[in-house]
């Protein structure tokens, strides 16, 4: 894989934390997702967080969007604590995601679900209900506007020939590709990716990888993406972070913590008492 | 040197000509982010000029070979001129060749530069690179991911253009000084054949070849500057060439550009263009979607499509030709046209055709007709790229369905006593680049080509192809075994894609098929039946039934002609695999290569021939990123039925 080849001669980007997860603990009841995690997501890198089924990754995510408030613990996004917010107001501070199950408005084209991904860049007055009705002049030139910017994802991602098609026609792998188009339309700082690649073939997964390496490059998005395909974190992240049972094991590159030894411990099954 | 300039003997030359006298006229479209941009005679004839001096400031020299690999972009059309203007010469390559079929052609053609669209074919001139000496600068067009390119050959269009115009600056009398040196009897381009067999071939085609030739065809067709057409086919083969490059540089028509690949068919719907050429494998797939559409409509839809077509099957063709046809029928064909013709003319971006062309292979003639019954002017044509494309085209009014129709004005064309067509076109190429043996061997010393192809003529004048000449043989009971032919009878059937006949030297004829995964696949759905992937479905009982049915019909067809009952298909099997032009099995324009079929499933066709009733088989298949890999199958081999003398059933033996 060229592309892949290509990012791994690029320098790191060692930018300032972006952002920096302290201390989080999370439960559900009595269960326990998170247990005192730490780690920090750097401006430009490409973060991996990882684990066996259950070991709280979406969990994790879910902590970082504001969709779940931790129990202990604070994150701090762009240098300021941030405590109990809701995803609507983390996503107006540039933080997007996407599922790990597809979720798309299934009967929507391509084209109105990523336009969907604009709302928050979309300027208030111009395009509050009642103008937007009546579609008048300046309703126009800003839809125009964001139409634009829609049209140049839709060109990034290569999804031209199915800019009229209802997503639920799609095939799955076409659907993630649309997915990841919507929360780009956002334009965000840091990018929550849900295992992009899960489900997906060989070719499928090649064509997703270029593609949030291109993100990475073209745009310097921040991304932290949760996968299971080991093949695929190893090639295109820059480091990685080893949940297990809500606890963090490991914190390092792709060779450092491939070689951890907690690590294939977690993965091989050795049991925890 | 403005006399020079106006001989209008070259392509550059003519493209001046559009600019002064259609300057404001679109020449060419193209979707960019879902909004069709387009650039007139005047800004074209700029960015040639532009490209053109940019690449004099890169120091191409006359005579240089110069590659063009990619898509159909406007930028890469333009690169013909630029490196024509500048008295180089353009070699163009197919897209989708992989990197080790490229460094063939760059290697053989001692190309100095390579004219890339994106990074992909960035890449694949790169891994071959080492191995090529001559290759001195790589450009690409489309900046996305390139940043990290650092090496000084690789330049962006972009920039060479800003040098160009620097250049131009410094030196304005270069250009048109340049220009004015071209010659009609300069080779335009190196055009390499695909070639069923052996290493390429690269034909020497001048402007005088090109431009008489489009021409003539021109002033055949009545075509103006008003016709539109959607380039979509590799601008590589000679045919696209012909269309999008010479005709449009004669009459100075709108070529338009789809936005990808993929959008083709949406495209065509955008312009509706008036002049149209597709290879007969996308007139047989719009025709097996119709199919498929059609079975999954409404009862009241589909009946009424079934009436309709059944009414345009009576008197189509007969209306399309301006016969008489009876008052009753006209009256139905007309509400035909309103209820089913004219919108599925329409949802194809069929309705403004004028002129339809078909041609590299022949065409089935069911699915010939049922196009013209439809009311789309659909031709044949027949031509090689050692013709410039321009041999035989069919005339309005004088269509016949098993013929590619009379030669074209100014051609010359005989049969030879070993039944192998020859011909003398405007068109007839100079000769193989560093081929001589090659080309003593087709062109002869009185200026024939030989085409390779076994053909007779009518007794209306017409052309009838039959097949390759080599691959016409016998069975051992000396019937006539023309391979093309069958596979072309079983290729009407929606469910065959791809079909190869064996028989030469054998008792009876045997094929391989391979199913059309689109349409078995829904075929199935239908019926409940679950599968996993293509080897799976192919190796259902429930398909290999569907596809015997298809081949038992083809068989009854067969035996009502007295030279071809004798060549009726006793048994089959159904590919595990799609046949690919990646894995060398088809040409890059989907032609089959038997000699390489034969050698990978030699173990498939002895089976054939034998008692077995399943054979194992492994075979190599490459992926779009050029690894390979192992496929291994269990495939059944089933016997279809055949018909005797007075079509009296019996069952093969």
């Amino acid at each position: 894989m060229a592309a892949v080849a290509q990012h791994k001669g690029r320098e790191v980007a060692a930018g300032e934390v972006l952002l920096n997860v302290e201390n989080i603990s999370l439960s559900f009841g009595a269960v326990q997702a998170l247990i005192d995690v730490s780690f920090d997501i750097r401006k430009g890198e490409i973060r991996a967080i990882i684990g066996p089924n259950g070991a709280g990754k979406t969990s994790m995510l879910n902590v970082v969007n504001g969709f779940y408030h931790p129990r202990h613990g604070q994150i701090v996004y762009k240098g300021r604590v941030r405590q109990q917010m809701r995803p609507h107001e983390a996503a107006a501070q540039g933080i997007s995601r996407t599922f790990q199950n597809v979720a798309l408005f299934r009967g929507m084209t391509t084209l109105d679900n990523i336009m969907t991904g604009r709302n928050l860049k979309m300027n208030r007055w111009k395009a509050n209900l009642l103008p937007a009705a009546l579609y008048v002049g300046w309703t126009r030139s800003e839809e125009m506007k964001q139409r634009a910017f829609v049209e140049r994802i839709i060109d990034f991602l290569e999804i031209e020939a199915i800019r009229k098609t209802p997503v639920g026609r799609l095939p799955y792998g076409l659907q993630k590709r649309v997915e990841l188009g919507r929360a780009l339309a956002a334009e965000p700082e840091l990018l929550l990716l849900d295992e992009p690649m899960a489900g997906m073939n060989i070719e499928e997964k090649q064509d997703m990888c270029r593609f949030i390496l291109d993100v990475n490059d073209e745009f310097g998005t921040t991304i932290a993406l949760i996968e299971h395909d080991m093949g695929v974190v190893m090639d295109i992240s820059d480091r990685v972070v080893v949940l297990d049972h809500g606890v963090k094991i490991a914190d390092g590159t792709p060779d450092q913590v491939k070689n951890n030894r907690d690590v294939i411990d977690a993965y091989l099954g050795v049991s925890h008492d | 040197m403005q006399a020079a300039i106006d001989a209008d003997d070259t392509a550059p030359k003519l493209v001046l000509k559009h600019a002064r006298e259609r300057g404001d006229r679109p020449a060419f479209r193209e979707k960019d982010l879902g909004i069709w941009q387009t650039w007139t005679w005047r800004q074209m004839a700029a960015e040639i000029r532009a490209m053109a001096c940019g690449l004099a400031a890169l120091g191409i020299q006359r005579g240089d070979r110069i590659a063009i690999i990619g898509d159909n972009r406007p930028q890469l059309y333009w690169a013909f001129d630029a490196i024509q203007a500048i008295g180089a010469v353009p070699v163009p390559l197919y897209a989708d060749s992989v990197a080790a079929e490229m460094q063939y052609v760059l290697a053989h053609a001692e190309v100095k530069l390579a004219f890339c669209e994106n990074q992909e074919q960035i890449d694949k001139v790169l891994s071959v690179r080492d191995q090529m000496l001559s290759l001195e600068h790589l450009i690409y067009e489309d900046p996305r991911g390139m940043r990290h390119y650092a090496q000084p050959f690789i330049h962006a269009l972009e920039q060479v253009e800003a040098q160009g115009r620097a250049y131009d600056q410094a030196h304005p009398e270069f250009f048109e000084a340049e220009v004015a040196k071209g010659k009609g009897e300069d080779v335009a381009i190196i055009a390499y054949t695909s070639g069923t067999t052996g290493n390429p071939k690269g034909v020497l085609l001048t402007f005088d070849n090109l431009l008489n030739s489009a021409r003539l065809a021109s002033e055949m067709e009545k075509l103006s500057d008003r016709e539109e057409i959607l380039a979509y086919l590799p601008l590589a083969w000679v045919g696209d060439h012909f269309f999008s490059v010479a005709q449009q540089h004669v009459t100075g028509f709108t070529v338009n550009c789809p936005e990808s690949s993929d959008t083709v068919m949406l495209d065509l719907r955008d312009i509706g263009p008036t002049f149209f050429l597709a290879p007969p494998a996308i007139f047989e797939n719009f025709l097996t979607q119709i199919r498929i559409r059609m079975e999954d409509a409404s009862w009241l839809k589909r009946k009424l499509v079934n009436f309709f077509l059944g009414v345009a099957g009576r008197c189509g063709v007969e209306l399309l030709e301006g016969r008489r046809v009876a008052l009753k029928d006209r009256l139905l064909y007309a509400l035909g046209e309103f209820l089913v013709y004219g919108p599925l003319k329409n949802n194809l971006g069929y309705s403004r055709i004028r002129i339809a062309y078909t041609g590299g292979a022949p065409l089935g003639e069911e699915v010939f007709n049922f196009y013209r019954s439809i009311g789309l002017n659909l031709k044949q044509l027949y031509g090689q790229t050692e013709s410039s494309a321009y041999v035989c085209i069919q005339r309005d009014g004088d269509v016949k369905a098993d013929t590619v129709g009379r030669p074209c004005p100014g051609v010359e064309l005989k049969i030879t006593e070993d039944g192998e067509i020859v011909y003398k076109s405007p068109g007839n190429f100079v000769g193989y680049f560093k081929n001589d043996e090659a080309t003593r061997e087709t062109l002869d010393a009185d200026g024939w080509v030989h085409t390779g192809d076994a053909g007779i003529i009518d007794d209306d004048g017409h052309l009838k192809v039959i097949d390759r000449a080599k691959d016409v043989g016998q069975l051992s009971d000396g019937t006539l075994f023309a391979p093309q032919y069958i596979e072309n009878k079983l290729k009407f059937f929606p469910y065959i894609r791809e079909a190869v006949a064996h028989g030469a030297g054998r008792d009876h004829v045997a094929c391989f098929i391979n199913i059309d995964l689109e349409a078995v696949s829904n075929w199935a759905e239908r019926r409940g039946i679950s599968y996993t992937n293509f080897a799976d479905l192919a190796s259902r009982d429930q398909v290999y039934e569907l596809i015997g049915g298809c081949i038992e019909e083809v068989n009854r067809t067969l035996a009502q002609d007295s030279a071809l009952r004798g060549s009726q298909i006793k048994r089959f099997l159904l590919l595990h695999k799609e046949l690919d032009a990646d894995d060398g099995e088809l040409t890059r324009t989907r032609k089959l290569r038997r000699r390489i079929i034969a050698e990978r499933y030699a173990a498939l066709i002895e089976a054939l021939y034998s008692e077995r009733d399943h054979v194992e088989v492994e075979s190599q298949v490459t992926f779009e990123d050029g690894r390979k890999g192992v496929l291994a199958a269990d495939l059944k081999l089933r016997e279809a039925r055949t018909f005797g003398r007075e079509a009296t059933e019996r069952r093969a033996a």
